[in-house]
């Protein structure tokens, strides 16, 4: 199984990805420039968390014109499994790729720490070895991760269950305590509705080693290992 | 044109020190002459007032691999690899613009380490304020952290802790002090030299604008003309741009085709071309038109001062400039060639091809003016160190003291500060912030780093001298609280006028206390910072050495933090249960003094506890270890059970023959004193912990067991205060938090 993990300038969790897939879990895994057009026959393509061109305009919006991303919409557009991590939610979600926005976190603050997720969907590539309901314990790191989208589209993302990931508690129940940012229907992840692309802020690659306090995330890049096996993609 | 007596004023000059200028220049200096001078002989660059103090530390040991004198000290880690950290003060800048000031703070201590050939890993900072309840604090503290969180969750390095304090002290100076880690391959460093003649010396970076240019009442009147009034104060830090300078450089130094490297931190050009060129004993010659700037008209003068940030000086191999040149255009960086090494040790700098300026390199750096200025025990410590419990009331209800003390911002949680952080960035953090020293993983390696800042201004204020021992003890001792051994050290000596006496002679006693305890805890100084006057209208700030002492774990699974891990283990006090209340947390929050003397530390107790601590966690002895500071034992105890995941404790302290008749509880429940640590015991390790603390001398008591939902102590087998886990969290959790969500919600 092969992973790329794109690398923009201002990229900063591209060796956390890396270090995830290839080290800890024994995948083979190559860093892409962003100024490369070839994934370099990657079956799963990362965009991994940082702070891309400095986002200085605005989150991942220069990233999206990025010459590699024109090559990431083809791969998930012909059903190749991509996931976002954070600011790489963020330039998904710029390049159209997800549905929805990511406002500053509702106290203006960064914020760095362990919270709870709850999965909701386990048919996508990311999710498929979770059980349903499963709550992982994450961490985030964000100062822009407030989950927003327009009436119809949340309804939409609900409709069409594309809402992957819900901020909980630690018992799984949901609250204002428990969201972290103010996100919109608590929304830590969404799915496109080809299910293929996910895009996430908390952190699955840095919670794979329970040295690091927790080893939840693993299941999140475990689920696309195994479903590529099953479907005999790589 | 000839410089007259007033130009020379302000650019700082004393008569004997202008003499000096002339005798090395055997003329008249230009006035980018004059600047360059002044630059390089101010306190900031030259030392020339703690320089002859600085000798006294201890900085070689078997384990130093670089020294002071480069951009950041090294020590040997074992497997091929070296440690590279350095500690560094924007205490200035962070006064007047506290975002920016902290957040250049940080990227220029970043750039230290990268220099070095090392890829940071970890930072902390020491930061002080005046007292919390101050609207003008919490401006400040609002601006720091949200400044070292921009510019380090930017580019991706985690903070992973640090000290926070607030005194009044520090209200008109608080201080800004911030720490970085990287690590190399041993034989990868990279030197800040200019060598060979005729290599290319390469600019990279941003681009030079009239930032930061010091001494900005200068009075030329071409200056004035140009530009006086155009100097923004504040640099402005850019953590992309620094992101690429940093992957770039390390990139461009695992070709071999560069020479040597450095930085533009403070005095910018002036301070990497002269000093590069001292170095490496050879001259170096640029010309300040090729300079990309990004403002037009700068002089010659403006160019070489500027502060500018993301700024790097690089020498390359002749013959090999586009290999350099190919790597910084991956990372859409330019590098310009504005000049070249030359044989003849001459710093010549010209502009359009005339030359403005040449200047012999090495008398610029060895002749700079050395000062034994004159010291004096100031007058305010006879009675400050007077401290006469009979004219003091003992508190009726302990238990209230206690609560206080956990609440206090010295004690209580540092969250609302460390979750601004990304403190996990780089998979490496292995104790989150809050629950010990640094610590994080050497990746490829079994081992891993560890660190701690301490510092106490109080106690040097009462005794510099012990105040220093006490912080280098201190920060090894946190070290080896974590299961590591501590193997070097760095500083930042935060203090006031030394112009002053008394300041002076505070100076020198820190620094005698630190060298003493930095040679008898083998924890050699490899580098550091003097930050002088800080002081506002003649009100210094206490005496503040910051010491970062930074261990080794071989094996990372070794690892303590500061909680109770389960129920019902045993707990141990290693060290003496007696505590003093000279300069204590307690007496400032019961009494509001700060007065008496700190309890003193014993070195070779202290190396031999440290010793004790790292079998103990080699040897799975014990499941946690925790350092008695700011508030003593109770509070100590109640920071094992804080965030232990509800674990509580049951502890007898024993009584002292030393106990005063009525403050004996006091003194035994908030008494602080070096040299005590409470460990939690494996189960059935008891006997071998008590018998390795026998052989080396160390008293060793069970005080009580871990467990329940209370936390109840006793002292002498009197049951003294008690409380519960909730209300213990609650408190000491909000503690801190408190008084800055209220500000944001009123705001919001």
């Amino acid at each position: 199984m092969k992973f790329a993990v794109i690398e923009f300038p201002g990229s900063n969790c591209d060796h956390d990805a890396y270090h995830a897939t290839k080290h800890v879990l024994g995948q083979q895994a190559e860093f892409v420039w962003h100024k490369e057009t070839d994934l370099r026959g990657a079956d799963v393509v990362v965009l991994p968390g940082g702070f891309s061109y400095g986002d200085y305009l605005r989150t991942g919006a220069i990233a999206r014109f990025s010459p590699v991303m024109g090559r990431v919409c083809e791969f998930a557009h012909a059903g190749g499994p991509v996931i976002g991590i954070c600011n790489g939610f963020q330039v998904l979600l710029e390049v159209g790729l997800l549905k929805g926005a990511l406002l500053r976190n509702n106290r203006l603050k960064f914020l760095c720490e362990h919270i709870h997720v709850r999965v909701e969907q386990t048919d996508t590539p990311f999710t498929s070895g979770a059980v349903a309901g499963q709550v992982l314990t994450l961490p985030i790191a964000h100062g822009e991760g407030n989950f927003y989208a327009s009436p119809e589209t949340l309804a939409a993302l609900e409709a069409n269950r594309q809402v992957v990931f819900r901020y909980c508690a630690e018992d799984g129940a949901q609250s204002d305590a428990a969201n972290p940012n103010g996100s919109a229907h608590a929304i830590a992840g969404v799915c496109n509705v080809g299910r293929n692309v996910v895009g996430l802020m908390p952190h699955p690659e840095r919670a794979c080693e329970s040295m690091l306090g927790s080893a939840d995330g693993r299941v999140v890049l475990e689920s696309v290992i195994s479903t590529l096996a099953a479907t005999g993609a790589a | 044109m000839s410089i007259d007596q007033a130009t020379i004023d302000a650019h700082g000059f004393s008569p004997e020190e202008y003499q000096r200028l002339l005798e090395i220049l055997g003329r008249e200096p230009t006035i980018t002459e004059l600047g360059i001078f002044s630059v390089m002989w101010s306190e900031h660059c030259s030392y020339k007032s703690s320089r002859l103090h600085l000798r006294r530390f201890p900085t070689d040991g078997p384990r130093v691999v670089q020294g002071p004198g480069e951009n950041a000290g090294a020590v040997d880690i074992g497997d091929g690899i070296t440690a590279v950290f350095k500690i560094e003060s924007h205490n200035h800048p962070s006064f007047i613009e506290p975002y920016q000031g902290a957040a250049t703070g940080v990227g220029g201590i970043i750039r230290d380490i990268f220099t070095m050939g090392a890829r940071p890993i970890a930072l902390l900072n020491s930061l002080r304020f005046g007292e919390i309840d101050n609207p003008a604090t919490r401006r400040l503290v609002d601006g720091v952290v949200a400044g070292i969180a921009g510019y380090g969750n930017s580019i991706g390095i985690p903070t992973v802790g640090g000290e926070i304090a607030f005194e009044p002290a520090y209200a008109g100076n608080p201080l800004v002090n911030v720490f970085c880690l990287g690590v190399a391959k041993a034989d990868a460093l990279a030197m800040g030299v200019a060598s060979g003649a005729g290599n290319p010396v390469y600019y990279v970076g941003a681009k030079t604008g009239r930032d930061g240019i010091h001494g900005a009442t200068m009075a030329s009147a071409e200056f004035d003309e140009h530009s006086a009034d155009k100097r923004p104060a504040v640099q402005v830090g850019d953590p992309f741009m620094e992101k690429l300078l940093l992957e770039a450089c390390l990139e461009v130094m695992r070709t071999d085709a560069l020479v040597g490297i450095q930085d533009m931190g403070a005095a910018g050009l002036t301070c990497s071309t002269s000093e590069m060129g001292a170095r490496g004993d050879a001259g170096i010659e640029i010309d300040v038109a090729l300079v990309p700037q990004r403002e037009t008209g700068m002089t010659p003068y403006e160019i070489m001062l500027s502060e500018s940030q993301e700024r790097m000086l690089l020498v390359a191999q002749r013959g090999r400039e586009a290999e350099v040149e190919q790597v910084f255009e991956k990372w859409d960086l330019h590098a310009v060639r504005i000049g070249e090494v030359t044989g003849d040790g001459l710093l010549r700098i010209r502009d359009q091809g005339q030359v403005v300026a040449e200047i012999p390199n090495r008398p610029l750096a060895d002749r700079a003016p050395l000062y034994d200025r004159p010291t004096t025990r100031p007058a305010y410590l006879d009675d400050a160190n007077h401290l006469d419990l009979a004219t003091l009331s003992p508190p009726a209800d302990p238990r209230r003291i206690w609560l206080d003390l956990l609440g206090t911002p010295a004690v209580a949680s540092k969250r609302w500060v460390y979750r601004q952080y990304d403190h996990m960035v780089r998979t490496n953090t292995v104790v989150l912030p809050g629950m010990g020293a640094g610590v994080v993983r050497v990746k490829g390696t079994e081992r891993a780093l560890v660190f701690s800042l301490d510092g106490n201004g109080r106690h040097c204020f009462l005794d510099p001298a012990e105040g220093g021992r006490l912080a280098v003890a201190e920060a090894a001792r946190n070290v080896a609280c974590a299961g590591a051994v501590p193997i070097g050290a760095t500083n930042c000596l935060n203090f006031g006028n030394p112009e002053r006496s008394e300041i002076m002679w505070q100076f020198s006693q820190a620094v005698d206390g630190i060298a003493e305890a930095c040679r008898a805890l083998d924890v050699p100084i490899t580098g550091g910072n003097v930050s002088l006057y800080n002081e506002t209208d003649g009100q210094a700030i206490y005496p503040t050495p910051v010491l970062g002492v930074v261990g080794v774990l071989d094996d990372v699974t070794h690892v303590l933090t500061r909680v109770f891990p389960e129920p019902d283990l045993e707990i141990v006090l290693l060290g003496e249960p007696a505590g003093g209340l000279g300069g204590s947390e307690y007496l400032k929050q019961a009494h509001s003094l700060v007065r008496g003397t700190p309890a003193p530390v014993d070195l070779d107790r202290e190396r031999a506890l440290q010793a004790l601590l790292v079998d103990a966690a080699r040897g799975r002895w014990i499941r946690s270890a925790h350092d008695g500071s700011d508030g003593g034992l109770a509070v100590t105890l109640a920071e094992c059970c804080v965030e232990s995941g509800a674990v509580g404790a049951q502890v007898d302290l024993p009584g002292s023959v030393e106990m005063d008749e009525r403050f004996g509880v006091v003194q035994a429940l908030f008494g602080e004193a070096p040299s005590r640590v409470v460990v939690s015991v494996a189960t059935g390790q008891r006997e071998r912990l008590l018998s390795g603390a026998r052989e080396r001398s160390i008293p060793a008591v069970v005080i009580g067991r871990t467990g329940g939902d209370r936390i109840r102590l006793a002292v002498a087998g009197e049951q003294v205060a008690d409380i519960g886990l909730d209300e213990a969290e609650q408190v000491w959790g909000q503690g801190l938090t408190r008084h800055f969500e209220a500000v944001a919600s009123k705001e919001a």
